[in-house]
Formats: structure tokens, C-alpha cells, sequence
């Protein structure tokens, strides 16, 4: 990977700034993590306050008959229950695009876990047992579980009387979007193709198993608002939900984040947001909310599950001749991001290659499954699985190597996309293969050394399972594509306010954002911006809050592009008036201030040759200058419904991996020995956290690859696996090595050439995982999770 | 209930436990010493990890009752703990920073903000105890030694790359030290 340079600058005199963008400046909020002081939303306190627990539903699909809260009520140290009919407005739906989603259950439940009631108690085991006490009597439904079930002729539908802007153009009421692409002629360039391959594919339920669980505190004010202190991933949305199921105008309820202890996707959707202010403003005093990990499986949604169907030609000297694909999600209960990530699915379901002649269909489906909505990868994970293993299928058929076939293939800066729109900056997706196919394999043999075999470097591990029989080596290759931002059309805005001014005799900027630092090192980069723009070293990062504009959303690999992007330019606005004071105080002694361009660096005003004009600290004595202001990437516009079409998308983000596995081919086992990765970030502004952003979504990839799956009963709807003991994530012993190259080709239309960076290496991991075990066991495996069954036969 | 117990070098009383609390419960809720992380709540992922009597345990898993007259450290008093290991006694201001508040950094909490060891930080504090102990015992450890000790600590953000680069880098330090 390239070395981090120092911030680029014309100074030829003159301090420069230290710790600006390019260099790995480390997390301004390192020692409050690592001392326990850093407080997350789960770690608030405050004087009496009360404990809220939610009732779950027991069922997936039922009808409720009756609830009786009086014994709850009944019980000492309880101070509310509130149900349905306890809500205060006629607003009684939430949800991110679609309001299709109760507040607490009305009549009806529909998925498994769904809240149907909320306590208030002065200790949380007293609120859990109060809880208990609610009797719910349900009366059961048949459950909608699959494609077949949802469209079926006398299906139920999961909602009555939708009135939502999807229903127009759905063939069925339980399907929340389709999306289909058409683009040359799929049908035609198939008779052009010398070899044809096939597949179904099957990709499980991940969870974004963030480890700082759903919590919050909700405090009454005065006003008859409420201050709510939560964890999320986009304080605006949270608010435009929470505020009129209240009954209150924005201004009443005041967001502050408090420390979000992962997100991945989990935590777009509310949770216990509007719980904990229901409880507060009945009971008028502080109410906490913290799930446990069992509930917190209830408590957002997971990655969609998907069936794929993909057909793919190409010609005998290896060129694709037409893809065909029909991509079926699970949508679950409620609609979540299920429509965006069918508009993700669709659009980058034929991967980062040239292929004219395209036929997609994209689909998102109503079930009585747990709702599903956003994970890193955004529906692009899902494609990616699928899209690879056909390449590798057909580079077979052809008979060539699996990369240069994708080599071959490959999109480059101009390629049109299913969706017409030109790929406008650079893709160097040949590149990146060849760079993490050129990594040095590690050695055969690995678990041994002088001193023997260590069983922990080899499949089964510590259980002393194998000493090397049966063992067997593969490799695989993978490539993805994802955009980067809200696409279709969405006012993909933030706002920053900064401001400048001297402390104790120093200069020192102010950034103050909405931005949900989730653990990205988005307050590191902004930091580091401010630095860059404004040439000084002191900066502080106010806290997130909604007493500033909109952030939008840490998801979508946006936050540094977006909001990274408002605060520099809200850093230019502020060196422009502080240039304007420097020159209405100093202008005269100096030609320079009127005809030269003016940096700030080092503390300095300096010429663009590197002339200092004056100390920043004394420009700003006496003054202080701050600006808030929205920026906004270029627009993006809606795909045609019929026919896919339109520049939807803002930038692509490309990653590639190798994975090398070793199976213990009688037991099924499977150890990842190496998983490498190229990926092109534009400009790496921190290069330790943008290596930091691969490994992490690397290893989300390998999760669901051999062993994330949350279990979904198939006749009753009902989760099965609700907890880490159940459903495994990676520990330090389940992952490899991650060696990463960064490549850092700038796109001109992003600040600094950046390219959002978070959820590319969480696209290509899994194919590659996948890719390596069919190689080192000959089979098939259509389906991710790998579970040892799947290799034994057994 | 009543339990006593030592916390970071000083004695605690926390009055009118009930008898189902957790270990982790007390620490966070009752005594404000919210560092240990209740991920799970269940023994699996390790993010409430403290020593009990210098051995690593899931505070999550222990009854408050079990700890009456033993000692506990926590991540808020793991600086002060690695200071009196390195200086062979216990020092007198140590009590100062029983929050972990203004005092210099363990090298394992150092290493960790150095090597891009902490994203969401919620793992951190159990990671930083279990991976502290095992430098206590093996301080040259080999990275399938690492990986075996830490392996009831779970990870979301960082692939644990960047965990082994720190454990390595407070190993190294702590080696030239000597």
C-alpha cells in the first residue's frame, strides 16, 4: 500500500499543518475507548430514572384476541404499561420510506418478536417480569415465508390496503418493489454465445451483530418535549420518525448521539427510540431502554436473505455475450430499505463487467420472516455471491484461467452500466485482480513448523481434529461492485457548521455535524479536513446532535464523501471570511493580500508561494467566524420502472479478494488461512482506518461465507437462533490474515478524489471464500452459509 | 443484599442488590463504572471481561454475591494495575484514578489507540483485560498464542488485523522496556 504522505501543500516557507488529510492521525476518541470513559448510549444514567421493556410477540402471525395488562400493572415498582391503544396521536406507524410499521401492534402482529407492549419499572428485572405478566391472547394465521407462499392465488396479504407509492407498479400486493433492467437484447446476444451456464443461488439471513445492543435514554424536559441520548445511525431520520408518533414538533424532541458501539446497517431502522420517549413523557420521569443480545436479534433488522437465478453467456474466445437474472429478497414483515435495496440489487446485479445485452428483474417480498432492511453491502452483497460464482462457472466452460477471464470482462472508466449510466471515473478492476492475484501465496503446509504441527493453524483447531490428513488447499477470486451514497434520486445532503476563532492565543476550528460516528473514524477525518483547510492544529469535534442541519446517513460508504465534503467546504467558506478580515485589518502592508491566493497553513496566512502574511491568531483576535451550510454531491435521478434506466447512482466503489482455505474434507471443516485484498479508495484521507474499513468488512464477508445464518423455522416463522451462542460471528481464531493493497485513483468529482471505502470488501469476500472451498473440495455449494453438512454429504 | 468488595484498589459497598444481579450489573449500574461492556450478557463474547482475584472472567456470568471481599479490576483501573506491575507495589495516588480518568495509558491501552486497534471501541475494554493478562504470562507470544487467548472476545468492526498488530506492538514495547 502507497505510504501516507504528509498534506499537500505549496508551502516553500512557513509551518506546515500537521495531522491534515493523508495521514493516519489517530481517533480523537482512542483514550476514552480504551479508559471505559467513552460513554455509549447503554452506559447513560440519570437520578431516578426508570427502565422500559418491550413484550415481543410469540408468534410470527396471529391476530390479537385480547391483552390484559392489569396484573402487570399490579406489580410493585412498576410505574406504566402502555399499549396500542395508549399512543398519544393519530400517528401510530414509523418506518424509513414506507409507514408500514406499528408503534406497538394493532390487531394483528406479523412477524416473530414484534412489539406489542412496553413497561416502565424501577429496576429492569422488575420491568422484565412485569412484562411477563402481560397476557396476549392470539389467534394464529397461516404464515407467508417464501415466494410461493407471498404470491400464491389465495395468499394472505401481509398488508391490507397499501396506499404506498410501490403498490402501482407490483404484480403482487405481498411484493414491496420490483425493479427490472432492460438493456440491448438479452434474448438475441444469447444465440451469439458458444458456451451458456446456469445457477440458482441461495444467500442466508446475516445479522449486522453490531455489539453495543439497541439502548437509550429518553429524559422529559420541561417543555413537554423530551431529550432523547441514542445510538443510530442518522439522527434526522430517527427524529422526522419519533416526533409526530409523539405528537410533538421537531423542536420538542432534542437528539443527542451517544456512543454507538457498531452499526453495519442495523441500527437505519428505530428500534427503541420512540419506546423509551413514550415511557418518559407518560411516566415524567428518565426512562432507559437496553436490550440484551437475545432481543436485539428482535430489534432490527438483518440482511435479506435472497434467492438468485442467473444466466450467463459468453463467446468461445471468452467475451460475455448477455447475463439474464431474477433476484428474489425477503423483505420480512415491514418494508425497511427493502425498496432500495432492490434498486441495488437490480442495478449492480451483473457486477463490475461489460456486458451489452442485459435482462434483470429484482424483487423485494411481504412475508411473516423477520424484516429485513440494510446491512453493509446493501444488496450488492447478495448479487456478488452469485454473479462470481458464475463467472467462475463459465470461465470453466470456456476454458480459461478465472481471473483473466474477469480480466477480460472487466469494466473500465466508460463503461455503461445495466442502467445506461457511464461509469465516469476510474475502475480499475483488471488492476485490482492483478494486484491480489501477485501476492505471495503463504506457504503450503502452514500449520507446520520446526517444532511440529500447531493444531490451531489448521481446520478444527484446538479440538484436535485433524493433524493434516484430509486436509486440502484451494484459492479463489472475487471482485464487486458498490455505489457509494443514496442513489435514485435522493437529496443526498449534510450539513457542517464550523467555526474558527482563538483560544488561550491559539486558533482553533470548531466542527459541529449531526454525523453518527458509528466507529468509522468519521471525527477522526473531519478533524483531520478541518486541519487541511484551515491550516490550524488545535480542532474540536462538538458532539452529534440535531441542534445542527441534517448529517444524513453513516451508511451507504457516504459519510466521508458527503459530510466530509460539507465540512470542507464549510472550512473554505470560513477561510474566505477570515481572509476577508485579514485583509480589512492588514491589507494595506502587504500588495500580497489583494493579488496573490491565500492559504492557511501552519497557523499561518500565507501566499500560494509561500509568503507568510500574518498569524492567524492575530487575523482572528477579537473575532470569531463560523458558517453552517449543506452540501450536496451531484444529482442523481430514479431508475425507469419498466426499463432500469437513469444515472442513479453517484460513484462506484471496487474491491477484489483472494481467499485461501484449507478443508478438512471428512469432517467438513473449514479454516480461511488467507483472505488478501486490493481495493481502490480515490484517496485514502486516513490511511490506517481505510485499512482498518477492509479488514472489517473483509471479515463480515468470511461471517457469512462458513458460519453467520440466523434460522428462520420454515413452518412457523418463528427465529431459532437468537443469540451469539446460536449465531456465530468470526472470533480472532476464525480469521486469517488480511493482507490489503491500496490503490488510490482519484475521481474528480469527489472531495480530495475520495472514494467511499466501508462496504466494497464486504461484496467480494464471500465469493472468494466460496470460490476457494469449490476449489479445494470440487463442489458445487450454491448456497452461503458453507455448514460442514454441505461438504460432507452428510 | 449488601456486597463488599475491592474495585480497582478501593473498597466498594453497593447496598440493595438483588440477588439475580450480575457482577457486570453492579459495576455499571450501581458503583458508575459503566468501562466493562454488556454486548452480550451471556458469556460469549467477552466484552465485560475483568479480573476477579487476577483471573479473567466474564462479569456478566458472575452472581454479585460471588465477589463479597474479592478483588476487581476493571478496564478503568487497568492503567494503575499494569503501573503497579511494572513498579512491583502499589502506588499511593493510585486511588486518584480509580475511573481511569487523567492517568497515563497501560502500553496495552496505548498500543491499541496506536495501531488502529479501536473503531467502535465496544470490545475494547474486555479485549484490553484478556489481552493485558496474557502479556502477563506470556509476554513473547506467538500470533497462534494471541489468537487462542483472546478468542472469547469478539470483534464486529475490525477483523482483528489491527488487535494483533496492537498486542504485538505492547509486546515489543513492553520487551524493550525490560
Amino acid at each position: 500500500m502507497s505510504t501516507p504522505n504528509g498534506t499537500p501543500t505549496k508551502l516553500t516557507q512557513g509551518a506546515p499543518t500537521k495531522g491534515g488529510i493523508g495521514e493516519s492521525t489517530l481517533r480523537p476518541d482512542g483514550t476514552l475507548k480504551v479508559t471505559g470513559e467513552f460513554a455509549y448510549s447503554s452506559d447513560m444514567w440519570h437520578e431516578d430514572m426508570l427502565w422500559g421493556q418491550i413484550l415481543r410477540s410469540t408468534v410470527a402471525h396471529a391476530e390479537i384476541v385480547s391483552i390484559d395488562t392489569s396484573e402487570a400493572l399490579a406489580l410493585p415498582g412498576v410505574y406504566a404499561v402502555m399499549t396500542y391503544d395508549d399512543l398519544p396521536t393519530e400517528v401510530k406507524n414509523y418506518g424509513l420510506e414506507i409507514q408500514d410499521t406499528p408503534v406497538l401492534a394493532h390487531g394483528k402482529v406479523r412477524h416473530h418478536g414484534e412489539p406489542v407492549a412496553i413497561v416502565a419499572a424501577d429496576h429492569p428485572e422488575t420491568a422484565r417480569r412485569a412484562a411477563a405478566k402481560i397476557k396476549v391472547e392470539y389467534r394464529e394465521l397461516p404464515v407467508i415465508t417464501d415466494e410461493a407462499s407471498a404470491t400464491a392465488p389465495d395468499a394472505i396479504l401481509v398488508h391490507e390496503n397499501r396506499d404506498d407509492h410501490h403498490i402501482g407498479h407490483v404484480p403482487h400486493p405481498n411484493i414491496v418493489h420490483r425493479q427490472p433492467i432492460v438493456r440491448g437484447d438479452a434474448r438475441r446476444a444469447a444465440e451469439r454465445a458458444d458456451f451458456v451456464v446456469k445457477g440458482e443461488y441461495t444467500f442466508g439471513m446475516q445479522d449486522q451483530a453490531f455489539l453495543g445492543p439497541e439502548s437509550g435514554l429518553a429524559v422529559p424536559d420541561e417543555d413537554g418535549g423530551v431529550h432523547l441520548y441514542i445510538a443510530t445511525q442518522w439522527l434526522h431520520s430517527d427524529l422526522r420518525q419519533i416526533a409526530p408518533v409523539l405528537g410533538l414538533p421537531e423542536r420538542k424532541v432534542r437528539m443527542t448521539l451517544s456512543g454507538v458501539g457498531g452499526a453495519f446497517g442495523g441500527r437505519e431502522d428505530l428500534s427503541m427510540q420512540i419506546h423509551a420517549c413514550l415511557l418518559a413523557l407518560r411516566t415524567g420521569k428518565p426512562v432507559k431502554i437496553v436490550y440484551n443480545r437475545f432481543e436485539s436479534f428482535f430489534g432490527h433488522v438483518h440482511r435479506h436473505p435472497a434467492k438468485l437465478y442467473y444466466e450467463h453467456g459468453a463467446t468461445r474466445d471468452g467475451k460475455l455475450t448477455h447475463v439474464k437474472c431474477r433476484i428474489v429478497l425477503d423483505g420480512g414483515a415491514y418494508a425497511s430499505a427493502s425498496p432500495a435495496v432492490v434498486g441495488n440489487a437490480s442495478s449492480l446485479s451483473i457486477g463490475p463487467y461489460v456486458v451489452d445485452d442485459v435482462d434483470i428483474e429484482a424483487i423485494a417480498l411481504y412475508t411473516n420472516n423477520p424484516p429485513c432492511g440494510a446491512m453493509r453491502g446493501f444488496g450488492a452483497v447478495q448479487a456478488c455471491f452469485a454473479y462470481e460464482a458464475q463467472m467462475d462457472k463459465l470461465a470453466d466452460a470456456v476454458g480459461m484461467d478465472r481471473v483473466e477471464f474477469r480480466q477480460l470482462n472487466a469494466m473500465e472508466q466508460g463503461t455503461i452500466m445495466p442502467t445506461g449510466q457511464p461509469v465516469d471515473s476510474p475502475a480499475p478492476v483488471a488492476e485490482l485482480l492483478r494486484r491480489v492475484k501477485a501476492m505471495p501465496l503463504p506457504p503450503e503446509r502452514q500449520w507446520e513448523s520446526s517444532q511440529g504441527s500447531d493444531v490451531r493453524q489448521l481446520p478444527g483447531g484446538l479440538s484436535n481434529t485433524t493433524h493434516g490428513e484430509g486436509v486440502v488447499r484451494g484459492v479463489g477470486y472475487a471482485v464487486g461492485i458498490k455505489n457509494v451514497g443514496f442513489s435514485e434520486g435522493f437529496d443526498d445532503y449534510s450539513t457542517a457548521k464550523v467555526r474558527m476563532e482563538v483560544i488561550g492565543g491559539e486558533p482553533v476550528a470548531t466542527v459541529h455535524t449531526a454525523m453518527a460516528e458509528v466507529g468509522q473514524g468519521g471525527v477522526t477525518v473531519h478533524a483531520q479536513i478541518a486541519r487541511t483547510e484551515l491550516g490550524v492544529a488545535q480542532v474540536t469535534i462538538h458532539p452529534a446532535d440535531t441542534q445542527v442541519g441534517s448529517a444524513g446517513s453513516t451508511s451507504a460508504s457516504r459519510q466521508t464523501y458527503v459530510t466530509g465534503g460539507a465540512v470542507k467546504n464549510s472550512c473554505e467558506l470560513v477561510r474566505e471570511k477570515v481572509l476577508e478580515i485579514g485583509r480589512r485589518k492588514f491589507g494595506s502592508y502587504h500588495p500580497a493580500w489583494a493579488t496573490a491566493e491565500l492559504l492557511l497553513e501552519g497557523g499561518k496566512v500565507v501566499t500560494d508561494g509561500g509568503e507568510v502574511l500574518a498569524d492567524l491568531a492575530e487575523v482572528l483576535e477579537g473575532e470569531s467566524v463560523e458558517v453552517e451550510a449543506e452540501w450536496r454531491h451531484r444529482p442523481t435521478e430514479a431508475f425507469d420502472l419498466r426499463t432500469g434506466q437513469g444515472f442513479g447512482h453517484v460513484q462506484y466503489s471496487f474491491a477484489a479478494h483472494r481467499a485461501v482455505v484449507e478443508v478438512d474434507t471428512e469432517l467438513g471443516l473449514v479454516k480461511v488461512i488467507e483472505l488478501a485484498c486490493a481495493q481502490d479508495v480515490g484517496k485514502a484521507l486516513n490511511p490506517l482506518s481505510v485499512v482498518g474499513q477492509i479488514q472489517g468488512g473483509t471479515i463480515q464477508g468470511l461471517g457469512v461465507a462458513v458460519m453467520e445464518e440466523i434460522i428462520v423455522d420454515p413452518v412457523t416463522a418463528k427465529v431459532r437462533n437468537p443469540s451469539f451462542t446460536d449465531y456465530l460471528i468470526p472470533t480472532i481464531l476464525d480469521t486469517p490474515t488480511i493482507p490489503v493493497d491500496v490503490l488510490e485513483l482519484a475521481d474528480d468529482h469527489a472531495p480530495y478524489g475520495l472514494r467511499g471505502i466501508g462496504e466494497a470488501p464486504t461484496l467480494s469476500s464471500t465469493p472468494a471464500v466460496l470460490a476457494a472451498i469449490r476449489n479445494a473440495t470440487g463442489l458445487e455449494l450454491n448456497r452461503t452459509p458453507v455448514r460442514p453438512e454441505h461438504l460432507t454429504g452428510t | 443484599m449488601r456486597v463488599n468488595f475491592t474495585v480497582n484498589g478501593r473498597p466498594q459497598e453497593a447496598d440493595d442488590v438483588w440477588e439475580g444481579e450480575s457482577l457486570l450489573y453492579v459495576l455499571r449500574e450501581r458503583l458508575g463504572l459503566p468501562g466493562s461492556k454488556n454486548a452480550c450478557e451471556q458469556g460469549e463474547c467477552g466484552s465485560c471481561t475483568v479480573r476477579l482475584d487476577g483471573v479473567p472472567v466474564c462479569s456478566c456470568l458472575v452472581a454479585a454475591g460471588q465477589v463479597e471481599g474479592r478483588e476487581v479490576v476493571t478496564v478503568e483501573g487497568l492503567a494503575d494495575y499494569a503501573k503497579e506491575r511494572a513498579c512491583g507495589h502499589r502506588s499511593p495516588e493510585g486511588q486518584d484514578s480509580q475511573t481511569g480518568e487523567g492517568t497515563e495509558l497501560a502500553p496495552i491501552q496505548q498500543a491499541f489507540i496506536d495501531a488502529g486497534a479501536v473503531q467502535c471501541g465496544f470490545c475494547t475494554p474486555g479485549l484490553l483485560v484478556a489481552a493485558d493478562e496474557m502479556l502477563e504470562r506470556n509476554p513473547n507470544p506467538s500470533d497462534a498464542d494471541i489468537r487462542e487467548a483472546l478468542s472469547g472476545n469478539l470483534c464486529r468492526c475490525t477483523g482483528y488485523e489491527k488487535i494483533m498488530d496492537a498486542v504485538r506492538l505492547a509486546a515489543a514495547r513492553q520487551g524493550e522496556a525490560v
